[in-house]
This record gives structure tokens, sequence and C-alpha cells, in this order.
């Protein structure tokens, strides 16, 4: 059943779909549309879930872990200060192992107030031990949660599912919204092999030596090492179902690249219009889109980079000192693999400033025309 | 107080890490033996996230998911979700906190879930001070006490926060303070706790040997004489409303207490004196609220 509906709207319906047992949630702009939708849901019994209005987000967290411990499936659900306040239960969470989604909404933090989209929020857990997926649009969001679920369940670690704020959070787009019959099967049971059981006491998250703490993490580490191929077979069979699909990263536009430009979010979909115009007219540059940034599909954009001499990425986030966090990466997953290509860092867009086509062709076309960079970090848009 | 049949089977088990005299020790016992089988205890960070054991060894012999530090109301709510979603209304999800974590840090969320009303039992094992950092203040410790941050020469100025007054001001269905110097007592509490459903919350007072500088075979008499001075009375109170003061207790000065405790050893009569008269205050405001708030019932 098609819809016309928004990003939030997306992220709860793919909450019902998933069956979603216990909800805790606590309001923060732009995600709230998603805590109201989903108090709706509940109120009216289309989603038979126990929503426990918390009174922070690091309290919902810590619920949806407690919860998740007792062997049902969870959902939270927050943006920028929400879930920097959380930072804390992120780490606790993986640790625990407990396969919880969330969805974060990209918002810039404060100071200065500001909810507008900037992925410095998400990009600043990244070594929390969550796997995180970035959402182009409302259809990709709502897919997306019904993607992180079974591969949540299945390496037993937490899944962020990341969209922009406003541009995808309150903006309305046709969705294909699948019925209950479609989706039945995909999805199943919810069966964690440890849980909160008084015929068989056990203790959860015991203090932990350093004859042990270090396997542990290893544990962790090996099962993002299987996020991959699960992600793969889950894909695969949603495809299967839904005729749609996604992987970690998309390549469009040339074929063989001189020239890729690496974007995540919405910004890809700006990027699209773009990259149309200058394929057209014969120039060899192609776009890269990055669902995933945890793990990092390292060997994925080597592959779609082949051939590529120079690669622009545009990043709407910023770690101060450094420059934009997806360059970062990629330069750290580039640097042990000949040939490197020279990458151009921009950043751009923060606290929800427009990156419009302009600023990107802008990015394109510096690109086309230096060797190698004039700055580590490309300001771009940035007024004089 | 009527004599009371504590079971003797225990669901603490041998060779935990306790330091000698640990009145937290004692009262987690007795907590388990009211608790029985059929509970769960949640542990946000305290002394007795280590004392049972560390992995793959836990003392305790029913379900432990220990929490971090800020979360003990919001974990134990998450838990009673989930065993509610799985048909579970029997388990008792228990928190066992410190003071730091109930008074301070963990407040908010302590605060969050009683204004729920969440269907959880939380033990706060008041010891007065962070013990399992090594005694530093919390808004527990005593006015004039020693600790590594209220040094003697600049004890603490302020008085302890009454966390039974604002727990009641929740309106909870069941609140009680209680003290490891009375096992028959604080068992009977926790037997009625079980018994009824929505938050319920005791305040369990509870001596720390090297925290309060004092020696290991003193841990019981001083509870006694905490609750015998005043500085610690028993009470209940039923819905926010009801106060049911337990024993009017022999009183004793509040000098008896203090002399005995390293961690005060620096007051002077003074001092001693301003103690006994913020006690005297305490003592008169609470008979004060019970009967007011009993008569409004």
């Amino acid at each position: 059943m098609k819809k016309v509906i928004t990003g939030n709207q997306a992220v709860a319906y793919g909450v019902m779909l998933s069956h979603v047992q216990v909800i805790s949630a606590y309001p923060i702009t732009p995600q709230t549309t998603i805590v109201e939708e989903l108090s709706e849901l509940c109120a009216h019994g289309r989603l038979r879930a126990k929503f426990i209005k918390v009174e922070s987000e690091h309290s919902a967290m810590a619920a949806v872990i407690g919860a998740s411990t007792g062997g049902v499936r969870v959902f939270t659900a927050t943006s920028s200060h929400g879930l920097a306040y959380m930072h804390e239960m992120l780490h606790w969470a993986s640790g625990a192992r407990v396969p919880i989604v969330m969805v974060n909404v990209n918002r810039a933090l404060g100071p200065g107030w500001n909810i507008w989209s900037d992925q410095s929020d998400s990009l600043s857990q990244r070594d929390t031990g969550w796997v995180q997926l970035y959402c182009e649009n409302n259809q990709e969001v709502l897919d997306t949660i019904l993607q992180a679920y079974p591969i949540a369940e299945t390496v037993k670690l937490p899944v962020m599912v990341v969209l922009d704020a406003f541009v995808l959070s309150h903006t309305s787009e046709p969705v294909d919204i699948p019925g209950m019959e479609e989706i039945e099967g995909f999805l199943p049971e919810y069966t964690p092999p440890y849980v909160i059981d008084t015929d068989e006491p056990m203790g959860f998250s015991l203090l932990t030596t350093p004859e042990h703490y270090f396997e542990f993490r290893y544990k962790i580490h090996k099962a993002m090492d299987q996020v991959p191929e699960v992600a793969r077979t889950v894909d695969k069979e949603f495809r299967a179902r839904f005729s749609r699909g996604y992987g970690p990263v998309e390549r469009y536009g040339a074929e063989e690249p001189e020239v890729a430009l690496i974007t995540s979010g919405t910004v890809t979909s700006t990027s699209r219009i773009v990259l149309r115009e200058r394929v057209a007219k014969g120039e060899r540059v192609s776009g890269i889109k990055v669902k995933r940034f945890r793990p990092f599909p390292s060997a994925e954009i080597r592959e779609v980079l082949r051939g590529a001499k120079k690669v622009a990425v545009i990043d709407r986030n910023l770690s101060a000192g450094v420059g934009g966090i997806f360059a970062q990466e990629l330069k750290a997953s580039l640097y042990p693999h000949e040939p490197r290509p020279t990458i151009f860092g921009f950043v751009s867009g923060l606290g929800g400033r427009d990156i419009t086509p302009q600023l990107i062709d802008e990015a394109i076309q510096y690109t086309q025309d230096h060797d190698q960079p004039e700055q580590d970090i490309l300001w771009l848009g940035l007024k004089k | 107080m009527k004599k009371v049949e504590i079971p003797p089977s225990e669901n603490l088990g041998h060779g935990h890490v306790a330091c000698a005299g640990c009145g937290a020790a004692i009262g987690m016992r007795f907590a388990l033996k009211a608790l029985g089988k059929k509970a769960v205890m949640v542990i946000p960070a305290s002394c007795w996230s280590i004392i049972p054991g560390s992995w793959p060894y836990s003392g305790i012999k029913i379900p432990v998911v220990h929490a971090g530090f800020v979360t003990g109301g919001a974990t134990a709510t998450g838990i009673r979700a989930a065993l509610d979603v799985r048909g579970d209304q029997e388990t008792v999800v228990t928190v066992w906190a410190g003071d730091g974590a109930t008074f301070d840090i963990g407040f908010q969320s302590l605060s969050g879930a009683a204004e729920r009303n969440e269907d959880i039992l939380y033990i706060c094992n008041d010891n007065e001070a962070y013990m399992n950092t090594g005694t530093q203040r919390s808004s527990a410790t005593p006015c004039f006490a020693w600790t590594t941050t209220t040094p003697a020469e600049q004890p603490k100025e302020n008085r302890k926060k009454d966390m039974m007054a604002i727990m009641a001001d929740h309106r909870i269905p069941y609140g009680a303070t209680a003290s490891v110097a009375y096992p028959e007592d604080f068992f009977q509490k926790m037997e009625k706790a079980k018994k009824i459903r929505g938050t319920r919350f005791i305040h369990l007072f509870s001596p720390c040997p090297p925290g309060w500088k004092t020696p290991s075979e003193l841990t019981v008499k001083l509870a006694r004489l905490a609750v015998r001075s005043r500085v610690f009375p028993l009470y209940e109170v039923e819905g926010g409303r009801t106060y049911t003061l337990h024993e009017e207790p022999r009183t004793v000065p509040v000098r008896d207490y203090l002399r005995l405790q390293g961690r005060f050893s620096h007051l002077t009569d003074r001092e001693i004196e301003a103690f006994q008269d913020m006690v005297d205050e305490e003592w008169e405001h609470l008979l004060r609220r019970a009967r007011c708030e009993s008569k409004q019932a």
C-alpha cells in the first residue's frame, strides 16, 4: 500500500511491522513525531507494545537495555542532545549484546541551539559498538528498520538507523508500506539465547576482570565482522519479497569514474541530480552513497572506487581539528591499498545550512580542477 | 516488635568479597531471604557490583542484572515491562542501590520510575557516602562528617537529604525505613512490600566500617544506636499519606552514637550539640508530618 508519509511516520510503520514489544523514548525535536505516532499506535492497539514514557533519554536507553535483557524486542528513538545524553548507555548496550534498534534523527548539537540537520551527533557515537545505517529517503527509512531487526538479532549488537532532520523526518514522500501479511515470516520471533529466568538464574553484565574483559571486546568486534554477510543475506530476502533493496554502498553515474563523489543521507539525492547532468555531458564522474558507516564498508568502497584518481567527500559533520568524519574514515580505509586516490575532504551544511546543487557542483568542479586539495579541509558554502 | 520467622535457607552464596562487618552484606542477605526465588535483582554501580564476585561467578542465587550507575529505576522499569509482556506478573523486580545511586546521580531515574508508579521494589542501601570509591561525600552524608572530600578541617556543611520524605511525596504506595540492626523489622517490611503493586521504596540504614572508621564488630551496635538516638527513625509511609512510626525510640543522646565513629572524632562539643539540635528538629518535623498527613488521609 502506497501512502504519502513523513520520515518519522515511516519509522513508526517500521516499528509496527517489526512487532516491537517494548518501546521507551523521550521527545526531542525533530524526533518528537516518532514518539507521538508510536503513542497513537499503542493507544489504539495497532501496535501491541508497552510504551514506557521515561523522564530522559538516558533512562530511555537504560529501560530498553533492561527490557531486551528481559527477552523482548525493543525500540527507541532520539536525536542530537538526546543521543549525546545516552552516550554511556550506548556503550552499555553493545557491551551487554542487546539487539536494540534505535532511530537517530540527525540534528546539530548546541550551543547555539540548532534543531537542523547535521551528522555530528551520530558520528560522535562511532566507537560505541553500534551498527550505523544512514538513509536517503523515507522508503529507505521504513525498509532499513525492517532490515535492522534481523541484523541486530543475528549478530547480537544494537543498530542505529539514521535519517536527516526535517529533510526526511518532516518531509512527506510516497512510501510503499508492506502489509502485515507481506512481512509475515521475514522477521522471526525474538528468541534470545540468554534471558532473565528465575528457574535458571544467571548474572548479566557482571564485574569482568582483565582476565576476561579483553575477550569480550574481541567478540564484539567479531560480531561486527559478521554484519556485512548477515546484512547481505537479510537484504537478499528483502529484495525477493519487495523487489527493492540496499547495499552498504551504492554507485551511480559513470561506470568507470575518474572522479568520485562520496555522500551519505539526503545529500545523495541532490548529488544524483548534479551528476546526471555531468554524466550526460560525457564526464567520467560517479557518485557513491555510503549507507553503512559501522562497520565501515572499506572493501565495498574500494571496489566501487576502482580506477578513480580523485575522490571528493562531502561531510555534513565536523570533528574540529581534523575535518569531516566520513573523509577521515575513508582515508584510513584506503591508505593500506595501492593505488591510493587523492581525497578531497569537503565540509558543508553544518547546522542544517542547505547543501545546494550549486555547492555540490562546485565541489566536483574543484576536484576536477586540482591535482591536490589546497587545504586539508575544503569549506563548502562557508561565508567569507 | 513481635517475633518473626526468617527462613534458614540462603539465597546468598559463600565467598562474597564484602569487608568484615559490612552492613550491606547483612542487608543483602536478609533482602534475598525475604525475596525468595521469584525475584530479579538490579544492581547499579555500588559495592554490590563487586561483592558477588567476578564473571563467570556470582554469589547471588537469583537472576542479577548489573546496571549503569544512574539507571536503577530505568533498568528495573524495562525489565518489569519485559516480564509483563511475557506474562510474568509474579517475579518481583528489585533494585539494590547505594545512597549515591539513589540520593544523587540516579535520583532522576528513580524519581521518574516512582512518578510512573512502576511496579518495582527499590532498596537503597544507605551507608552515607560513596564507599565503593573510598568514602567521598554524598548528599546522604550527615552534617559535620569526615569523608575524603570533606576532610576534618573542612567537614560537610550541609544536612543529609531527607530521601524518605521525597519518595513519600511521589505518593508511592509504600515506603519504609529499615536498619540492618533490626532484621526482623526489615524482613517484615520486605514481606509487606512484596505483596504491594507499584513503586515500593525501602531506605535501609547500613554502617560501613572502613568508611565510618569504626571497628567491624560495632556495625550492628551503631545501626541500633542510630535508631535509638533518632538519627535514623524507623517508620513506614503508605500512599505518601499514612505514617506508622514503628518504634518510639528509647532515646540515647546523639553523642553516644557519634563518639564511637572515627568520621566524627573531630567534632567539638558545640558541634555535637548542634548535631543533637538537628536530630531533635528532624524528629519533630517527622512527627508533625506523620500527624498532619495521617489526619488528612
